[in-house]
């Protein structure tokens, strides 16, 4: 569909480099980043009161506009618009308009005069919501929730969240990566991320079938034999095998993989013994990692889930503050000079 | 002007002020609430003034405040710190000034997001007027009124001290 160019980070930024949009980690400096964590952090706060609710976009209209099946991603990220008092739209568009033959320029106009004011939009088609966002109405922000094999940078970011809340800061920091890299739009966010806050190495641990083939130009060692891969390592992040994405035999079998590739105890013991492992769901036990670990005491899938709501509550709040300082800027641009002095 | 504002003079003020309202409410077991910045190390200096055991809450009120429309996020929003159940406590709300009210309708707000208190007690080092919301406190250590383009901060906090500045270009 769309051709996005990379070399165009501005599209995402505000002139003066405040989020507006959240399409991809690509083009974001570590400040900008830690700005996410740390307003997730009082996010985290706001999760543990009674009422967990802050009015923040209050009045304001965000559509889950998701043309590809999700559950837990759509939940967290229905649940965050809410906790900022925003009023939620959930469009499943499989099911409805462009199934009728509408396209998807109509359908976001029709969106549009809703007076919505975000589109956290997923779609099987890399680029999707970098098309979206070149053409919405000025004011909308779009936020990516996850788009072909492109990037899914709110869960990269809960997954950085997650490990500073372990490991505290990222300089130093062993990240392995394990299994299916080339479906995985979660892997070249996570290590886009990875390598911007300064973690000292980010390793991919996979067969080369599964390996994109410009895996080297992402900048992280490749190995393809698990029991050296995980020597050192202070953070495993497990990858979920999509079956549904695979196209010819890329496996000899889902048993071969398990033992190869399968994260067991056994092999949880040659990582650092404080090594914490992730999984960013929906997890296929038995086929990328044993039940024992992940429900296991080094296991922090569910604080993962956690630290979604919070993100995605830092990156709309975000997203929408820039939306709102470019709009003033460009209300003060228009008077004419003289009136403002 | 450094001569009217001696912090402990004023200090002393906001501790016998608060003293008398305690007395004349029957509040024996009330708790400190400071507002970001100034307001928390005020918070912390009068806890210890009146003798109070437990821990004072810290509130950052920026997911409250009322101008996201106009000026958006603040970008240096820290967690809010309330270490004790707010549900049925008799709370004494602290910041260092009060001008249009603004920020005490925030902070109100979010208050009762982590319950219900039996009340509340505002105090504010320095009242400037100019109120736009009707909350008055219930405390003020001084009373100033300065020229419209003047403001005062509390810096801090060590040593606690006013600030007053011109906010003309």
């Amino acid at each position: 569909m769309t051709a996005y160019d990379p070399s165009a980070p501005s599209l995402q930024l505000t002139r003066d480099g405040q989020l507006k949009h959240f399409l991809t980690l690509d083009g974001l400096d570590r400040p900008l980043l830690t700005d996410i964590l740390d307003t997730a952090d009082s996010f985290i706060e706001v999760g543990e009161r009674t009422i967990k609710n802050v009015p923040l976009l209050r009045g304001r209209t965000v559509v889950n506009l998701f043309f590809e099946a999700s559950t837990r991603t759509r939940s967290t990220f229905e649940l965050a618009a809410k906790r900022l008092s925003a009023d939620v739209l959930n469009l499943d568009i499989n099911t409805s308009a462009t199934s009728k033959g509408e396209s998807l320029s109509d359908t976001l106009l029709n969106l549009e005069a809703m007076a919505s004011d975000m589109f956290v939009v997923r779609h099987s088609q890399s680029g999707a919501p970098h098309f979206i966002a070149e053409s919405v109405t000025p004011g909308v922000a779009i936020i990516n929730a996850g788009d072909g094999r492109h990037a899914h940078p709110t869960q990269a970011m809960l997954d950085m969240l997650t490990i500073r809340q372990h490991k505290h800061e990222f300089e130093g920091l062993r990240v392995a990566i394990v299994g299916d890299i080339l479906h995985s739009r979660v892997a070249r966010s996570q290590i886009s991320a990875l390598k911007t806050l300064g973690a000292k190495e980010v390793r991919v641990i996979a067969p080369a079938t599964l390996l994109p083939t410009d895996v080297q130009s992402l900048g992280c060692n490749v190995e393809y034999d698990m029991t050296r891969g995980l020597e050192d390592i202070d953070v495993i992040i497990m990858l979920r095998l999509q079956r549904e994405r695979m196209e010819g035999a890329l496996l000899p079998s889902e048993r071969e993989f398990y033992r190869l590739y399968g994260l067991s105890t056994e092999k949880l013991k040659l990582a650092r013994p404080d090594a914490i492992v992730m999984h960013p769901g929906p997890i296929n036990r038995g086929v990328e990692i044993e039940s024992a670990v992940a429900d296991g005491l080094q296991s922090v899938i569910l604080n993962q889930v956690t630290n979604g709501i919070a993100i995605r509550m830092a990156v709309m709040s975000m997203a929408m503050s820039g939306q709102v300082a470019e709009r003033s800027q460009a209300q003060s641009n228009a008077l004419p000079k003289g009136i403002n002095s | 002007m450094t001569a009217l504002l001696d912090m402990d003079q004023l200090l002393d003020q906001l501790e016998s002020g608060l003293r008398e309202q305690l007395k004349e409410r029957e509040i024996s077991n009330p708790v400190l609430v400071g507002i970001r910045t100034g307001g928390v190390w005020l918070a912390d200096l009068l806890n210890r003034r009146l003798g109070l055991d437990g821990p004072f809450g810290e509130l950052d009120i920026s997911f409250y405040r009322d101008d996201f429309s106009r000026i958006g996020l603040n970008p240096r929003v820290l967690p809010s710190r309330l270490p004790f159940e707010t549900e049925g406590r008799d709370i004494i709300l602290i910041d260092d000034v009060i001008m249009s009210g603004r920020t005490i309708r925030a902070a109100m707000n979010e208050l009762f997001d982590y319950g219900r208190p039996a009340s509340i007690i505002l105090a504010t080092l320095i009242d400037m007027g100019a109120r736009e919301l009707p909350i008055q406190p219930d405390v003020v250590a001084r009373k100033l009124s300065l020229a419209p383009h003047q403001r005062v901060k509390l810096r801090g906090p060590d040593p606690l001290h006013i600030e007053v500045r011109d906010t003309d270009h």
